[in-house]
């Protein structure tokens, strides 16, 4: 087992120094990179533990498209034009300082709650209505709690990701005029009568047609 | 502690086993590429060094070592340098799990489909990397085009994966070959191979799908500032890629190291070399849907990934579904 635990340690401080590089660190795609190596190695630790679903998933959904977008935004966004307003030592009147303060707030709360949790982790494990087996692999078993005891919650999560996914889009959705638009249908239909006009072109003068 | 070692120099020795041949097949794979590139415009292709022209890679390899190295003075250096290690890598850790032959696979884990798509997810990587490094403009709009265009193929071949293990039960690649012992998957599942076939191709960024680097309007894409070796990386990793997108389509779709019939003169035939057959099938398809078809619209693109190809595999899925279910075929009871 010195394996495990080595492989255990040097993950849990890749994961450990990324979470804080992820904030220290001044030019934001960098933080975006070192978030991507945090997820990675906390997908490592999953795998580890033998949840190795949990694992990929969070690979494919968080690393694979989360971030992506996560990078996208940081590199459309002009940073180098805001960073004058987040790292100058101007005073800006501390107008950010109690939302600030009251985000740190519930994160603090919220890891302790993390932390005291550990104290009820033997409880918790023995109170397990689901019994952990070795035979059937860790997909098979989410699958059988999820789309049975679970459904409720999963269909309602689901709904709210659609929801928000519609929001999202009705949100940044605009009618634009003058954009032009291509139809397949109407290229692929138009006959030649309504293509070409045969005009009676006079001498010297040229044509005009109404497009 | 001595086991650990042991355990540790035998797998180093599996993974050379694996790793060299798979190297040596991206170069072949390149110059079988311009053979039949060459073969469909009536013109030789490389044809000078070595036999046929084979030892054509081998040549490029060697000018592209020799070459200069050059960094931008204005690039992110170490992004600059990792993206493409990053991306040869990922090409390279995908092999682990493709299955080519019963108990002829380096790692049969149980999620194997799960990481072939993962990996291939994080291949997007690589090309951001590059492209945002360089800190030039074509490399940067090639990357981002890139990304784009990885990340909405990739959810269409998602769903594809999910038809496959509708009929199969397992996400373990050995068992997802056991499963096409009767039937392969490409004859009732044709339309979704069709479509496989075509977000293969946009997500390995192959003609007609290679905007990232189209060189009429983007110079090269997010390789513009790549050099020498760095260059070489970039181009072995993205033909790895291409073998590996052509060994998950034999394998999710082709029977994988299975002979097409189980009678004598086919199934002595050892099944990795069943295996190679497809994946070099396949290839000669990329190969030819590279030669002839003319480069897509950015927006037609995007239209085809997300407005026919997400709709019509989801449709499929709840078809293959509800195939499954109303003929209670469904594996796993």
């Amino acid at each position: 087992m010195i394996a495990h635990s080595v492989f255990f340690y040097i993950f849990s401080l890749i994961a450990i120094i990324s979470a804080v590089m992820v904030t220290v660190s001044k030019n934001t795609v960098h933080s975006v990179f070192f978030l991507i190596l945090d997820f990675i190695s906390i997908s490592c630790l999953f795998i580890m533990i033998g949840a190795e679903f949990l694992g990929m998933i969070m690979l494919i959904v968080y690393v694979g498209a989360v971030a992506v977008l996560f990078l996208f935004v940081v590199m459309m966004l002009n940073v180098a034009e805001q960073k004058g307003q987040w790292f100058s030592s101007r005073w800006d009147g501390g107008t950010h300082i109690p939302i600030g303060l009251l985000v740190s707030l519930i994160i603090f709360f919220e890891l302790i709650i993390v932390i005291g949790g550990w104290k009820y982790k033997p409880d918790l494990l023995n109170s397990l209505s689901i019994k952990i087996s070795n035979e059937i692999t860790n997909t098979r078993s989410i699958g059988n709690v999820l789309y049975t005891d679970y459904i409720l919650l999963f269909q309602i999560s689901g709904m709210i990701l659609l929801v928000a996914m519609i929001g999202a889009i009705v949100l940044t959705y605009r009618e634009r005029a003058g954009v032009k638009r291509q139809s397949y249908v109407k290229q692929i239909s138009r006959e030649r009568d309504e293509g070409v006009d045969l005009v009676e072109a006079e001498r010297n003068k040229g044509v005009k047609i109404d497009a | 502690m001595d086991s650990y070692f042991s355990i540790l120099f035998t797998e180093v020795y599996k993974i050379l086993f694996l790793l060299v041949p798979v190297l040596v097949s991206v170069a072949m794979i390149v110059w079988l590429d311009r053979r039949v590139w060459a073969f469909v415009q009536k013109r030789r292709g490389p044809n000078v060094v070595g036999p046929f022209g084979l030892f054509q890679s081998l040549a490029d390899a060697l000018k592209y070592i020799f070459k200069e190295i050059i960094i931008p003075a204005s690039s992110n250096k170490l992004v600059f340098v990792l993206a493409p290690v990053v991306t040869m890598t990922l090409a390279l850790i995908s092999w682990a799990v493709i299955p080519f032959g019963e108990d002829f696979v380096l790692a049969d884990i149980n999620v194997g489909i799960l990481y072939l798509f993962a990996v291939s997810s994080l291949g997007v990587y690589g090309i951001i990397m590059g492209g945002w490094a360089s800190n030039s403009k074509y490399p940067f709009l090639g990357a981002i085009r890139s990304a784009a265009q990885m990340v909405s193929y990739e959810v269409s071949i998602g769903v594809i994966i999910i038809n496959v293990l509708l009929c199969v039960g397992s996400l373990n690649l050995s068992d997802i070959v056991m499963a096409q012992q009767n039937l392969w998957f490409v004859i009732p599942l044709f339309p979704m191979f069709v479509i496989f076939f075509i977000s293969a191709l946009a997500e390995t960024n192959r003609p007609p799908f290679d905007l990232p680097e189209a060189e009429a309007e983007l110079v090269a894409g997010y390789q513009t500032e790549y050099s020498g070796m760095m260059y070489a990386m970039f181009w072995l990793g993205e033909y790895a890629n291409i073998l590996l997108m052509c060994a998950m389509g034999s394998v999710l779709f082709l029977g994988g190291w299975l002979s097409p019939i189980d009678i004598f003169p086919f199934n002595a035939i050892p099944g990795p070399f069943w295996l190679i057959f497809k994946i070099l099938f396949l290839f000669i398809l990329f190969a030819l849907v590279k030669a002839i078809v003319p480069r897509y619209r950015y927006d037609q693109l995007m239209k085809l990934g997300w407005k026919i190809f997400l709709p019509f595999s989801l449709f499929y899925v709840v078809l293959t579904s509800s195939f499954l279910l109303y003929f209670d075929l469904l594996p796993g009871k």
